[in-house]
Order: C-alpha cells, then structure tokens, then sequence
C-alpha cells in the first residue's frame, strides 16, 4: 500500500536521484578541471608599447572607440593614454583627460574637479606618455571572480566577456589591478579591451595598432619566433606593469619608468 | 510511523533537484569548462564566435583608397603624414563606397592639433614634432585654411612670410 | 551617463575607467547578512550553549533571523545591472568566485534556519491545522489558513512526548551546525573584499574575521533594539489591558524579563565589540607598521580625507560611546536602546567605511574619488542605488518579521516542556 506520503517521497527521491548524475557532475567534471593549461594553441597574443615613440596623439583611442562601439562621449574606454611629467623638484604630475580621446593639445595638467595646473618648459625634468590596454594577463584575477563564467580566457590568452551572461555585479572591475574594465553604457555588461579579437582572428592588426602613425603599439604571437614583436620582447629590455600582483601581464613596455602606475 | 526528524531533509533534496532540473533548460548546451580549465575556461564556448563575428568598421588600408582617390593618395604618400591613416582622418571606412556613400571628414583644429600643438616634453616623441601654440596661432580659423593636410607644405608657407 | 559617473567626483590622477562601482547596496549588503549571521549565532547561544537567560531572546531571534534572510540578498539585486540573469550565480556557477560560492553557503544557510525553525513551531502548526480540518463551513480565510498550514506540517501529524524530544535534539543539532555556517557566510562576505588583490585597502585575510565579530555585535544590537521595541509595545498594551497573554500578564512582570534578558544580552554584545575592535586596531596598527607601497595613498585617506566618518562616526559614536553606555552603573532600558542605535550605526559605518573607503583612492594610488550618496532620486538608478533603495532594504525585514511572526508567533507561544 502505498500513501500520498510514501509517494512524494519516493518521488522527490527519484527526481533527486535522476538530476544528481546528469547535471551535478557537469558543474564539477574533475577531468576537465585538472586539464587546467596544457594549452596547444599556437597563438599567444601579446602587445608591446614603445613609450619613446608616443607623442600623446590619442589616435589609437579613437579608433578602438568607433571599431569597438563604446559610446563616444562616454568617459569609460577600453584603451586610453597617459601623460607623466615629473618636474625638476622631483614632483610628479600625471592625467589622461577623457582617456586621451583627444590627445594632449594642452600643457595643462587635468588635476581632476575642473582644475588644471600649467608646468612650465623650464621646471620639466621629464615628460612623457603612456599607452595602457588589457593585458591579456596569464593569470587574470578578473576572470577568477566571476561568478556565473560570463568572463574567461581563450586558448590564445585573450580575456573575453560574455554580453548575454555578465549580471553586471562589477566584481571583475574591482579585481582588477589595471583599472582597463567598465560597464557598458549600452549593454550594461562588464566591458573590456578584447585586443580586437573579431580583428585579430581575422589576420587583421587591433585598431589601435594601425591608428597609431609612429609604431608605437605592437600586436604580436610570442609562440611565433619570427614573429617581431616576439624578438623584440625576446631580446630587448623590455618591462611589465605591476607585476606584484602575480598576474602575469602579457603586454610588454619599452622605456617604463618607475613613476608609471 | 517512521522518523519524521528527516523530512525537511527531503525537502532540501527536492529543491536541489528543482535547480538542477532547471540547469538542463536553462544553461545553454556549450556552456562548460574549455581549454583553459575550470579557472579560466568555464564559459559559454559559442561567445567566442560572437565576438569574431563583430564588425569590422576600420580598414586602415590606404591601397583601398588608392583607387578612386588617387590623386590624394599619391599626394599623401609623398608628405611626412604618409605615416598616418586615411581613416584616421575620413572615419571608418566600413562598406563605402556603398555605405555609407559619403565618410564624415574630421578637419577640426583639435584633429591636427593632436600632434601640432606644442609640448614643452624633450624625453617624448611629440618633441620631434613641428608644433604651434593654439591659443596665439590663428586661433580662430580651421587649419586646412592654410596647410593641405595631404600636402602640408611648410616651406612653401614659411617661405612666403 | 556611465554607471557609476553620478554619484563620482575624481580628483588628482585615475584611470578613465575607474568609479565607484560598488555603492551604497554594497554596503548594505554585508550590513544586512551581518544582521542575519548575528541573530542566528545569538538564538544558538541558548539553544547549543544553554545559556538560560537568553531563552526569551533565543526564539525571536531566530525568526527575526529568517526575516533577515530574505532582505539579505536584495541589495545584490539591486546593485546587479542585470538583477534577472542573477539566477545564473546558481545555474553556471564559478566556484573561484567568492560570490558564487556564496549562493551555495547562503542556500544551505537558509535551509539550517527554516528546518530549525520547522523543529521549534511543527506542534503550533498542527495545532492550528488539526482543529482546521475537523472544522465544518470553513470560510475562504479559514480554508487558506488551514492550506498554508496544512503545507507547513510537511505532512507530520505526531505531537506525541517522544517525537517532541527527537524535535528537540534535531534543534539543537541544527543550532550547533548553524553557527559554523552563519559564521561561514558572513566571513564569505569578508572574503569578497578580503580576497580583492587589487585593492589595497581591501586585502587582509583578517577581512572575513573582522566582519564576523562586527556581524555579530550588529546582530545583537538590532534583536535587542526590536526586542526592546516589542517588549515596550507588550507592556502598553498590558497597561490598557486590552489583550491578555499566557504567561506575563502585568506590566511590571514583564518590565522586568525585559531588563534582565537585554542585561544579558548586552555583555555578550560587548565581549563581540571588543574582539571586532581588537581587530580592526590590528589591522590598522600593521599597515601603518609595515608600510608597504599603498601606506602612502592609504595614510592620506585614513587620517586624512575619510578621518571623521573613520575615527568619529565609526569609532567614537559607534564603538566609544556606546561602550561606556553599557558599562557605567544603573543600567537602563533607556540607556540600552541608545547604545544598541549606536552600535548598529558605528558597524553600519564600518561597511561604508570598508566599502566606499576602498574605493576612495585610485589605483593609481595618486588620485581619489569621493563618493555622493544621491539622496534624491531622478531615475530608477539613482533610486536603487541612493538613499531611497537603501531605506526600502532596511525596513524590509522588519515587514517581513512581521508577517512571519503570523506564522511563528514570536511570544505568545506555551512552551513545550
């Protein structure tokens, strides 16, 4: 004899039972996660910046923003450019006025809240600029927040975000160290540069790279030896940022300087 | 009667099964863990074609120019600003000629004055750079007025002073 | 307008990109599953430590717990940008995140509370639901009273001695279980900022530690200011004799279970502070001690740019103040409810402290960014995250509570033993 009680038991039994198999071992599946990085993929895109051939233009900006569709009057951007000039007292002024959008028409520094400050040529003992982008890092603490897998990392080391997954929680922005995530205006998503990665699949350079009138922004696979950016990087000095953070940043500086954050 | 203690133990149970029913609707099916493990890999495999499949609006091919535009093509290439795109300037090609049939031309002076406006910053590429003070050079006039952009010839103007 | 643009002022050199992204819901949150970890752990007291004298408290903490519960997760879901694709922290969930694996501790959490609670008021239900099912020309009311608690039985009927007493072990099985778990998930929500790398205000591991001891010095302080609170409408009541209760009839009766439990309460209220402040003295004393990079930017914003809402607001209204409230001689019922106002304030302020503080300088370390609440809403955004969504949390419990106690009447239920 079998009562109303014995039944729903013995089927919430049974569903629990049946769902167990299916679907628990496809969140854990032990294989897969000790398959971890034993990646064959012969592509690992790096980028290198040559800080000595920045003039502070602000073209790359530009035209990540047009090629990426970030809204144009947005204050958020996927790449931007720094200016550092440190005076003769050993002072150090930097800003990047809306990213750089526009370049660096001004000696004025952009001190924030509407105020600016003039450094005279004389009281300069060095200026320069700094291009800054994703870094496609090795180990990207962004991705290892994320709760619900909407941000993750190819095979070719690049770190994408899934528009149609992200909820938007923001936890990824404050993971990482560089500052380089946002929200979307539009989409509401945690956004990032992707190294134009619907460019660079297609044998294309990133917009910014080819914006960029002097070469000051490279774009290159260091697996590939012949490749140029892999000998300058292999063979020169060359400097990470922020490397205390262990995260591995796979884009590369010539000409870093200590005052560059 | 049988022990009672457990049964909101069975409970529990069944709405763990519930959410792990609804996973099997809800979790699209290439959702899991892919080359770079369950750290960096737990993802959505068919975003990565979403984001390939992204427009592109940029060329930054001049010889896609050199066809119809020839005569400023040749005018560029011959200039110091060889160095810079055409689209840098002209906007995002995408599928002109067809469309968009006519590209929005930047000739503001902040466009030129991007490289062109004087930084005192000898350690920095920008002091290679021929520069003026915007605020003292003409300041109210474009400046196309005077420099062709595909053929800014300096000498020509500074000679004629 | 960018998220995050409105209530952000930047000064001195940051990133484009950077504003402060998590606001006021990000404060609440912790605040509000610190309430909750603090009720639980103060209702365990009694039940596994068999601490008598909290026996009247034991209980309505507990539900008081459970309406918390359910307020706890709503600020996340406030602050989402997308609050309906929530769901998939449960459905693709990434255990490396600490938020994801908060879904889970958060759920088994949940579950801990309900199925104690089930133990404690299973013989109420069915003697609501028995006297129900005989009854003859059952209204709609009454139907839909009888179908709710029918539900909630879980389809036991057995009042009898001896499955009250297996009632009673599983209660202080799952009591015992809860405090490790809600300690668990509140250290989890330490762990959400302690583990940020990037953030150097952020990242110790003393984080989780830290947020428990506050968690549950916040705990206790809101059981007491709601017990206080319904203890007091109780004996207006009782005054006008308009209703008459089982137990506790006169006013002087139950004056007087109300100064002895909050005097109780109250030192455990205070051996919590101490731990919490310990702490975060610690914390502090090591930064300035070792000094490393962030010190510079660090120093300027504790000592500096957040000093009032630090050292004032938090330490000295908060924690000093109400201290010396409770210790000094002629305790009073008074004088509880404003030390308990102000310690929920002093920990209400170490959440925003911790929360927007860490994100009061760039990353750069040269610049900062200072935070304004908007106070009145002019979209739905400045709504949810200003001062109207975070009111709309705050209250939310105490409405729930309300309606729960409904259902697990809170007093004015005879004892079992």
């Amino acid at each position: 004899m079998i009562t109303r009680r014995d039944l729903l038991k013995y089927t919430i039994k049974g569903i629990a039972g049946l769902a167990v198999p299916i679907a628990a071992l496809e969140i854990v599946n032990p294989n897969k996660i000790f398959a971890g990085k034993n990646d064959k993929s012969k592509t690992r895109w790096v980028f290198l910046v040559d800080t000595y051939k920045c003039v502070g233009c602000g073209f790359c900006v530009k035209a990540c923003k047009n090629e990426n569709e970030i809204p144009y009057d947005a204050n958020v951007t996927r790449t931007w450019v720094e200016r550092y000039v440190v005076t003769k007292d050993g002072e150090l002024f930097a800003d990047t006025p809306k990213g750089a959008r526009d370049g660096f028409t001004t000696s004025k520094i952009d001190l924030g809240a509407g105020k600016y400050q003039d450094i005279k040529k004389e009281e300069i003992s060095k200026a320069f600029f700094v291009p800054k982008l994703c870094n496609q890092c090795e180990n990207p603490p962004c991705v290892q927040v994320c709760p619900v897998g909407a941000t993750y990392q190819v095979p070719d080391g690049v770190v994408l975000v899934d528009r149609k997954t992200c909820i938007g929680c923001g936890y990824c922005i404050m993971a990482c160290p560089y500052g380089v995530r946002f929200f979307h205006p539009v989409h509401h998503t945690a956004e990032k540069c992707n190294f134009c990665y619907h460019r660079i699949t297609k044998g294309m350079k990133t917009a910014c790279v080819e914006a960029c009138p002097f070469g000051a922004r490279q774009i290159g696979n260091i697996k590939d030896p012949d490749d140029p950016v892999t000998k300058i990087i292999k063979t020169e000095r060359v400097g990470i940022l922020k490397e205390e953070f262990g995260t591995k940043p796979q884009v590369y500086y010539i000409g870093l300087d200590k005052e560059v954050r | 009667m049988k022990n009672h203690v457990f049964r909101p133990l069975f409970v529990v149970i069944g709405l763990v099964g519930i959410v792990l029913i609804a996973r099997l609707f809800i979790v699209p099916k290439d959702f899991g863990v892919w080359e770079r493990g369950y750290m960096y890999g737990w993802h959505r495999k068919s975003n990565e074609e979403d984001w390939k499949a992204v427009k592109v609006k940029y060329q930054f091919n001049n010889e896609y120019c050199k066809d119809c535009h020839g005569d400023k093509y040749d005018s560029l290439i011959q200039s110091p600003h060889a160095i810079i795109k055409c689209e840098n300037c002209h906007g995002p090609v995408l599928e002109h000629p067809l469309n968009p049939a006519k590209l929005q031309i930047d000739r503001s002076r902040q466009q030129c004055l991007r490289c062109h406006s004087y930084l005192p910053y000898p350690t920095s590429g920008r002091a290679n750079i021929k520069g003026i003070d915007p605020g003292k050079h003409n300041p109210d006039i474009e400046c196309s007025m005077c420099h062709n952009p595909h053929k800014p010839n300096l000498g020509a103007l500074s000679g004629g002073k | 307008m960018v998220h995050g643009e409105v209530w952000t002022i930047k000064e001195l050199f940051t990133y484009p990109n950077e504003y402060i992204y998590w606001s006021i819901q990000i404060v609440m949150y912790p605040f509000m599953t610190g309430l909750v970890a603090g009720a639980f752990v103060l209702s365990s007291l009694y039940h596994v430590f068999g601490v008598k004298q909290l026996k009247g408290m034991a209980r309505f903490a507990l539900v008081f717990s459970f309406a918390l519960l359910f307020a706890a997760p709503m600020p996340i879901v406030l602050h989402l940008q997308h609050p309906f694709r929530g769901i998939n922290i449960f459905m693709t969930p990434h255990f490396t995140s600490a938020i994801a694996a908060f879904g889970i501790v958060f759920s088994t959490y949940g579950a801990i509370v309900a199925s104690e609670l089930w133990f404690i008021y299973r013989k109420h239900f069915v003697e609501i639901a028995l006297p129900l099912k005989t009854k003859q020309d059952k209204t709609l009311f009454e139907w839909f009273k009888y179908l709710v608690f029918c539900a909630l039985t879980l389809g036991v009927y057995d009042i009898s001695e001896e499955s009250l007493k297996r009632d009673e072990k599983a209660i202080k099985i799952l009591a015992g279980l809860g405090i490790p778990v809600a300690c668990f998930l509140h250290g989890y929500a330490g762990f959400i900022f302690g583990s940020v790398k990037a953030n150097a205000l952020w990242m110790t591991p003393l984080m989780p530690v830290i947020f428990i001891m506050s968690a549950v010095v916040s705990g206790i302080a809101l059981c007491m200011l709601t017990y206080i609170v319904v203890m007091e409408i109780r004996k207006f009541l009782a005054s006008r004799k308009k209703t008459v209760y089982t137990h506790l009839q006169t006013r002087e009766e139950i004056g007087g279970v109300e100064i002895n439990v909050i005097r109780m309460t109250a030192k455990y209220l205070l051996l919590f502070l101490i731990f919490a402040i310990s702490l975060e003295l610690l914390d502090l004393i090591f930064r300035g001690y070792t000094a490393v990079k962030s010190w510079d930017v660090l120093r300027s914003v504790i000592y500096g740019k957040d000093f009032t809402n630090i050292f004032i607001l938090q330490y000295a209204i908060g924690n000093l103040i109400p201290f010396i409230l409770f210790l000094m001689p002629g305790f009073t019922i008074r004088r509880a409810v404003v030390g308990v106002i102000l310690v929920l304030f002093g920990v209400f302020m170490m959440r925003w402290n911790v929360v927007i503080g860490g994100q009061a300088f760039s990353l750069t370390f040269l610049g900062y960014m200072h935070y304004h609440l908007p106070i009145i809403p002019h979209n739905w955004e400045t709504f949810k995250e200003g001062l109207g969504g975070a009111l709309s949390i705050f209250i939310m419990p105490f409405v729930l509570f309300w309606i729960f106690s409904k259902i697990f009447p809170v007093f004015d239920y005879k004892e079992s033993h």
